[in-house]
């Protein structure tokens, strides 16, 4: 079987809430720090506003890059209406995080939401801060990195 | 955006990203498709990479560029989804039979699953019917190991090679170790791709029937040796664990199953055509229970069992639809075919909010049209609320349907039916039908709508010949919907903004539908995800053309010494 050591993380919303961007990051983040890394995102209509899910699989060993059914560790969701539409992913034991998980009348901007949402993540996770920060830069325009910086520690707390 | 690398050099890729790579790498002189997802990244990567990329207005012309290419010693990489190859095979079918000279890769991406397809055709049996080597990667190292046989395949036997990726494998990251450190200068010597050069042969390319039969003889018998070397060949590897199950299985499947069964012994295709089927027979053979896992059709299995070897197989009654996953893999194995759950609806795509699409629509709506539809972002405006479009099926076939339904409807009902087409798709696949419309229009005349939001909004806002820019953005001949419809021979070519001029779009397609002649309106407004990169991009063209202006006059000689030098003596 896998090794326990494998962890699942599932993020989901509607296109444009940064699914895609935030899946990204966590798996740029694991790999730089020398995790075996999967990613699995179906993409080609999210812009067009329907549900979007991105699955990140890392740990010692990782076969599929999709997640087995009810195998979440963690969901990650990014839009409220798509709580009940995922919820099944999760494992018993799971961690849900959600935008109510947020205090985001504090974000920099709304767009900023996944960022927030990584850092309220990153609290379940012993990664350095700063190789989620540097990550964080690497995917944004310099414009956006003082903003980023601010919504993910509102979300790490 | 640099990919991700970790300690020992592994970069984090998409399939799609790691065939660019190993594109590069193979030193591919050009590369050239049409955007259609899950294939679209593999060109726009290849040309981020410095890679010499370009879209064609379809399938066919890039598979012929590519043939022109191969014909000329070069290596070559074509790109398309599985639909598109339909509209590809007409040069696949004979080029088999031609040969190239120089390493041709065609790469077809299938949709198992329809994540963004009209159909879930299996790419499979283009390979046995046009005769033509195929390879399947199942993860990103795969893909950039595999691209690099598939060369090496094509130059040794003079023949072009399918690769055939999928939505899991184009799409999916997963580490990849490539054979040159990044940025690294490479030579010939590196890449192993020869030098374009012409040499005549005739009787190798110009497929009349008395070459073309001796050809299908040369064709098979390659055929017949490269079945010999994929029994010895290192594309397939068995993978020894318990014996009293083997599962024969190739693509994103054998992840799954390794998952799904980690103890089970596995022949792990990476050549599917010709099928090593000696190495299946012994394979098969050596185990108690041999399962083919195969997503869509049961092409595999077929091969197997008409070669008389026995394999046990998913029932197709239950799990020939959609992809797989590792559970349900697991169902396959366990001959489990009881309903499968079904997962909670999700939020369906829509325009966007202020998309032009939905200001055509509305007006076409009011008017109680009969609209012949096409593929593109505005095939969204047949999903309530609107449910503005009556049919949709391949591209370019919104005229040709318009048209057979004007010929036989009733009077009344033939002058509601309107044909709607988007810029790139009419340039794919719709200049045809516009020939016909003029050739053998309907007793009722015809309306075209050329929907023209200046990009392929659908699967990423890629350029066309219609944008006035290449792939890389560098600028081109921008051709005209209208100079072509009249040149076809169409009476009333009408442009006009779907948006600002709603109520004059109303009025004009109420008028052409009155009359019993042949009109083409042009409701011309940029996609609003794209408006803003090409506003800034003709805005820099200005710029450059002001500042060459400049400078064009300064280098005007004027009176003096008349040398064209600055002296001004």
């Amino acid at each position: 079987m896998l090794s326990p050591s494998t962890t699942n993380v599932r993020f989901a919303g509607i296109g444009g809430t940064g699914v895609i961007k935030a899946s990204d990051i966590l798996a740029d983040v694991v790999f730089r720090l020398g995790h075996e890394t999967k990613k699995a995102e179906v993409h080609g209509m999210s812009q067009r506003g329907g549900s979007v899910q991105s699955d990140v699989r890392f740990g010692t060993e990782v076969h599929s890059p999709m997640i087995p059914d009810g195998t979440c560790d963690f969901l990650v969701v990014m839009d409220l209406t798509q709580i009940e539409v995922v919820r099944a992913g999760l494992r018993a034991a799971g961690t849900l995080i959600t935008p109510a998980d947020i205090d985001t009348v504090k974000l920099p901007s709304a767009k900023s939401l996944n960022v927030a949402m990584l850092g309220r993540l990153s609290r379940h996770f012993d990664f350095p801060v700063d190789v989620w920060l540097a990550s964080l830069r690497a995917h944004f325009a310099e414009k956006l990195h003082a903003a980023n910086d601010q919504a993910f520690a509102l979300g790490r707390g | 955006m640099q990919p991700s690398q970790d300690q020992s050099g592994r970069l984090l890729l998409s399939g799609n990203e790691a065939v660019a790579l190993a594109a590069l790498h193979c030193g591919v002189a050009l590369g050239t498709g049409y955007p259609g997802t899950p294939s679209t990244e593999i060109l726009e990567s290849f040309s981020a990479l410095g890679g010499r990329a370009q879209w064609a207005p379809n399938e066919k012309v890039a598979a012929e560029v590519a043939l022109g290419a191969a014909f000329a010693k070069a290596r070559v990489l074509c790109t398309m989804k599985h639909v598109g190859l339909n509209v590809a095979a007409d040069v696949l079918f004979t080029m088999t039979y031609s040969g190239v000279d120089g390493g041709y890769v065609l790469i077809v991406a299938d949709d198992p699953g329809m994540a963004s397809s009209q159909n879930e055709q299996d790419s499979r049996r283009y390979a046995e019917a046009a005769v033509a080597p195929m390879f399947e990667p199942a993860d990103s190292q795969e893909a950039y190991d595999l691209l690099r046989v598939a060369y090496e395949t094509s130059e040794r036997w003079n023949i072009p090679v399918l690769f055939r990726m999928t939505t899991r494998v184009c799409h999916s990251k997963s580490p990849v170790k490539p054979r040159f450190a990044r940025g690294a200068a490479l030579t010939a010597a590196d890449t192993g791709a020869p030098t374009p050069d012409f040499v005549r042969n005739i009787a190798a390319r110009v497929m009349v029937p008395g070459h073309a039969k001796p050809a299908h003889r040369r064709l098979r018998a390659k055929m017949a040796e490269m079945e010999n070397w994929n029994n010895a060949g290192t594309s397939n590897r068995v993978e020894r664990r318990d014996n009293a199950l083997g599962i024969i299985v190739a693509g994103i499947s054998y992840h799954h199953v390794r998952e799904a069964a980690p103890s089970a012994s596995i022949l792990k295709l990476g050549m599917t055509y010709p099928l090593p089927m000696q190495l299946i027979r012994e394979f098969a053979a050596s185990v108690q229970r041999c399962v083919v896992i195969e997503e869509n059709d049961p092409w595999l299995a077929a091969a197997c069992r008409a070669a008389g070897i026995l394999v046990d197989a998913k029932d197709d009654n239950v799990f020939r639809f959609g992809e797989f996953s590792v559970d349900r893999v697991k169902r396959i194995l366990a001959r489990d075919s009881s309903p499968e759950p079904v997962p909670p609806r999700g939020k369906p795509p829509e325009l966007c909010n202020g998309c032009p699409h939905r200001s055509s629509f509305e007006v076409m709506k009011d008017l109680n049209c009969i609209v012949a539809g096409d593929i593109g972002c505005y095939t969204l405006a047949a999903l309530p609320p609107l449910a503005a479009m009556d049919m949709m099926i391949d591209m370019g076939a919104a005229v040709g349907m318009g048209l057979g339904l004007r010929h036989v409807l009733p009077r009344e009902q033939a002058k509601r039916v309107v044909s709607v087409i988007g810029d790139s798709t009419f340039l794919h696949g719709g200049l045809p039908g516009l020939v016909e419309m003029a050739y053998n229009p309907p007793d009722t005349g015809h309306v075209l709508i050329i929907l023209d939001n200046g990009t392929t909004a659908m699967t990423g806002q890629q350029e066309h010949p219609g944008t006035g820019r290449q792939l890389d953005g560098d600028g081109t001949y921008k051709v005209s919907y209208e100079d072509m419809a009249r040149a076809a021979g169409v009476k009333n070519v009408i442009t006009l903004n779907p948006i600002r001029e709603k109520a004059r779009f109303a009025e004009v397609l109420a008028e052409a539908l009155r009359k019993d002649e042949l009109s083409v309106i042009i409701a011309r407004s940029p996609c609003i995800l794209s408006a803003g990169r090409i506003v800034a991009w003709e805005k820099e063209q200005k710029e450059k053309a002001l500042a060459a202006a400049a400078i064009a006059a300064d280098d005007t000689p004027t009176a003096g010494c008349g040398c064209g030098c600055d002296c001004k003596g």
